[in-house]
């Protein structure tokens, strides 16, 4: 096997002297880690090693020589040199050597005790391969591709090849603490040989990390004690407190301070890159709240806010913001059309896209959404788009509809006095975070909204109880039953006078079937529509909550802190010299960054399939934005 | 010590192949497809730009002819930053691991390395692509777990799509580098 010497490029220009290192015989590589330089005394630089080896628990041993000739005459250090194998024995032995005038160096590992050939050395190839100490270090390596089931024999895995160096290297940090001005009986040369590298705002930090974190760490538990008492575990306390967003999100940053400010030191590499990307991600939080803070309460924009929102929040239905003529092509364009779902899938999509270009002069147009509301109903009370609804059943559903209008308007008059009030200390929460504001948003949004909920509910229920109805009517029709038993279909033999009232129902129904399903269908999709703001702003919450901020200031910043893997450069080359590798860094990409870093967010929202929603939304079962115990995860 | 040969990838293009041994356990393999042409270059250009006068001769709106040339800017720079590759090299070097490199036409560099202790072995595979069969080279990975199996496919040269005569060149080298691996690390 080709003997493969790693060395350090700092050490280049170096005096001469010995090269101090582990060797790896399962690889048949020698790991460099720096070079004693003259005078010395032998036992001095065993006992140094021996030092080390004790603290690193990697196994150090003078591995060869270093000669770097600086004057023409020195041949006499060559043979000196050649001598010092005899007081450190390692098997091979190494001799570096640089020439003055040339770029190219030599390099001849020997092995001198070989059995049956006294006096004959027999020499290896040798390859050089230069690596940076200081990046190798820092640096951490990440396994590339792990499959999540050889997760344990990764443990085992990660000892061998390269990472075995990376290992070495990082292990024997104690090493790199000497420096030249050191009084010491052995000079060494390496990356911080100059002096050690330090900064006095990281010293202070690292001083000052200790006693925050004890104090920090006192409050958050008193702050989790008074959250964990009886008085919140009253019946209706958990259950809003697992609806509400804000709670959630509350309780997420908790988790997050408490787990970055624990007195615990962080056992991996991960981990404590985990708790700075916590960190990080909530500093960035609080920034951009406090930002939103002193913008909200210059100038007096709560009061504008207010005063915008209290029309907005008569009636938030969407309807106004289609204007006139709209409504009026929708009439013309489905006049011809008898189907009532495509007329009113229609009318939707022309109301999705009158939405945002009127968006800008919402607040100045419409100062009472609730009448336009009003309008709406009665527009589908009467002949909507041209179709002819039953007109009983038409009645009875807009009257419902319009007295629920009516107790919402009567509610919001009684609470428009205090809107103001309640959105400026709503405002002040935002001191507490970005996400934190954007989550109370939401929920104000779910109960401003709240009667679009309602109505849907209404529209979800009876359309859902016409199509249950029908199914088993078809059944019926057919000759079977639901056997509840056996969970399938039996065939089974009704009486004339069964058959007769089940058939004169199914015809009841199917005639009133259109009639519940436009009010189904238009109340679903303004359901749909407040759905979807509230899921974009749970993803922009979502999106600061579990972006590993750190690692990728890191990756932009200081690529070589996380490496990849390693990438070699073959540098220019004389025949019958050693081969000389660069070895560098090849750091990791940002997809991977973001996909191995990724904190988890809170993951109180249901991943539906666009194939199940749609089934939902077909049978008439409710949709809801947060997750329902019963269900399944896919 | 370094040779260059004129091969074909397989749809008859030029493809042309630098054979680098350093010594002889490190060789270099590097396969460079033709550089983007002015012809292309200004066919594109002038394609866009022509539908772009025509639809604002249509519709008498300038904001097309602005759109028209960031688009064309636009796309010639993520064409030369994430889909020409110039160069593709393959180094080998023995009992340290296998370099796989491919440059891109605006200097980016994306680099592969495997290490020797997971290379089972280099083999030239066949596959069906569109309606032809084609050769490709591949490094075959060892299961960390059962050394015996197989646990991953790395196609190499996988944007050039060099001939059968191209791969035998580089395999036959590869192998020896292999053997040579082989036949010092079973000595004692």
């Amino acid at each position: 096997m080709v003997l493969k010497a790693f060395f350090p490029t700092c050490c280049t220009s170096a005096d001469s002297g010995l090269l101090v290192g582990r060797w790896v015989p399962e690889q048949s590589s020698a790991v460099v880690l720096a070079v004693v330089h003259f005078p010395f005394i032998p036992i001095q630089v065993k006992e140094l090693l021996a030092q080390v080896q004790q603290a690193s628990r990697v196994s150090l041993a003078v591995l060869g020589t270093w000669c770097h000739r600086q004057q023409e005459s020195e041949e006499s250090l060559g043979h000196f040199l050649e001598g010092l194998g005899a007081i450190f024995s390692h098997e091979p032995w190494l001799q570096l050597c640089r020439e003055r005038g040339s770029k190219f160096w030599s390099c001849k590992a020997t092995h001198q005790q070989r059995p049956g050939t006294p006096g004959v050395s027999s020499e290896d190839h040798v390859m050089l391969i230069f690596y940076d100490q200081r990046k190798v270090l820092l640096s951490h390596l990440h396994s590339p591709t792990v499959l999540p089931d050889c997760q344990a024999g990764d443990a085992t895995a990660s000892a061998e090849g390269l990472a075995a160096i990376f290992d070495t290297v990082s292990r024997s940090e104690v090493l790199f603490c000497k420096n030249q001005f050191d009084e010491g009986p052995v000079r060494l040369s390496h990356w911080q040989s100059e002096g050690v590298e330090a900064s006095i705002l990281v010293e202070l930090a690292k001083q000052a990390s200790g006693p925050v974190c004890l104090l920090v760490a006192c409050l958050l538990s008193l702050v989790s004690a008074s959250g964990s008492c009886r008085l919140w575990k009253l019946w209706p306390l958990p259950f809003i407190a697992s609806k509400l967003s804000t709670c959630e999100q509350l309780r997420h940053r908790l988790e997050h301070l408490t787990l970055v400010f624990s007195t615990q030191k962080a056992q991996s590499p991960a981990q404590l890159m985990r708790k700075a990307n916590m960190l990080v991600s909530m500093l960035l939080d609080v920034a951009l709240g406090l930002t939103l803070l002193s913008w909200l309460h210059s100038s007096n924009r709560i009061g504008q806010l207010a005063n915008a929102l209290i029309p907005m929040a008569d009636a938030t239905g969407l309807w106004p913001f289609v204007s006139a003529p709209a409504r009026a092509c929708v009439h013309w364009a489905c006049l011809g059309l008898e189907l009532v779902p495509l007329s009113s899938l229609l009318v939707l999509m022309l109301i999705l896209t009158a939405h945002p270009s009127n968006n800008n002069n919402t607040t100045a147009a419409s100062p009472h959404v609730a009448e336009e509301l009003q309008h709406l109903l009665q527009w589908l009370m009467g002949a909507p788009a041209g179709l002819k609804m039953n007109r009983a059943l038409d009645q009875v559903l807009g009257r419902f509809f319009l007295y629920h209008i009516h107790l919402w308007i009567s509610y919001i008059h009684l609470m428009s006095p205090f809107i103001e009030r309640i959105l400026w200390h709503v405002g002040l929460s935002a001191c507490l975070g970005l996400t934190v504001a954007l989550s109370i948003l939401s929920d104000i949004l779910a109960l401003l909204t709240f009667h679009i909920y309602c109505f849907y509910v209404y529209g979800a229920r009876l359309y859902c109880l016409k199509i249950c109805g029908l199914s088993s009517l078809w059944r019926l029709f057919r000759g079977k039953k639901w056997n509840v038993l056996r969970q399938r279909v039996d065939s089974c033999s009704y009486d004339l006078d069964q058959l007769f009232i089940g058939t004169l129902l199914f015809t009841i129904l199917v005639f009133l079937l259109p009639t519940t399903a436009l009010y189904y269908l238009v109340f679903t999709l303004l359901r749909l529509l407040v759905v979807t703001v509230q899921g974009l702003i749970h993803l922009l919450v979502d999106l600061i909550n579990s972006l590993p901020l750190y690692s990728l200031g890191l990756r932009l910043c200081r690529p070589y802190r996380l490496a990849a893997g390693v990438k070699f450069h073959v540098l220019e080359h004389e025949a019958g010299r050693p081969l000389r590798l660069l070895m560098q860094i090849n750091p990791l990409p940002y997809s991977s960054v973001v996909h191995t870093y990724r904190l988890p967010s809170s993951g109180c929202h249901p991943k539906h399939s666009w194939g199940s929603l749609c089934r939902k939304l077909f049978f008439g079962e409710l949709i809801y934005p947060w997750k329902q115990r019963g269900d399944k995860q896919d | 010590m370094e040779d260059k040969r004129i091969f074909s990838d397989i749809c008859g293009g030029r493809l042309a192949l630098q054979c680098r041994s350093y010594s002889p356990f490190c060789r270099e393999f590097c396969v460079s497809c033709p550089r983007l042409s002015l012809r292309s270059l200004t066919a594109v250009t002038c394609t866009v730009w022509l539908a772009a006068y025509g639809l604002f001769a249509l519709c008498e709106n300038s904001m097309i002819l602005s759109a028209a040339i960031f688009i064309t800017l636009l796309g010639l720079l993520g064409y030369l930053h994430f889909v020409k590759i110039d160069q593709e090299t393959l180094l080998i070097i023995d009992s340290l691991g296998i370099q796989m490199t491919s440059s891109y036409a605006s200097g980016k560099e994306n680099t592969t390395f495997i290490e020797m202790g997971k290379v089972k072995d280099i083999v030239i595979n066949e596959a069906i692509y569109m309606q032809k069969v084609i050769y490709y080279l591949c490094i075959l990975l060892k299961d960390p777990l059962e050394p015996h199996n197989i646990s991953q496919v790395v196609p190499v040269f996988q944007s050039a799509k060099p001939r059968l005569d191209c791969l035998i060149e580089v395999y036959k080298s590869c192998q020896e580098v292999l053997a040579h691996q082989k036949a010092t690390s079973t000595r004692p």
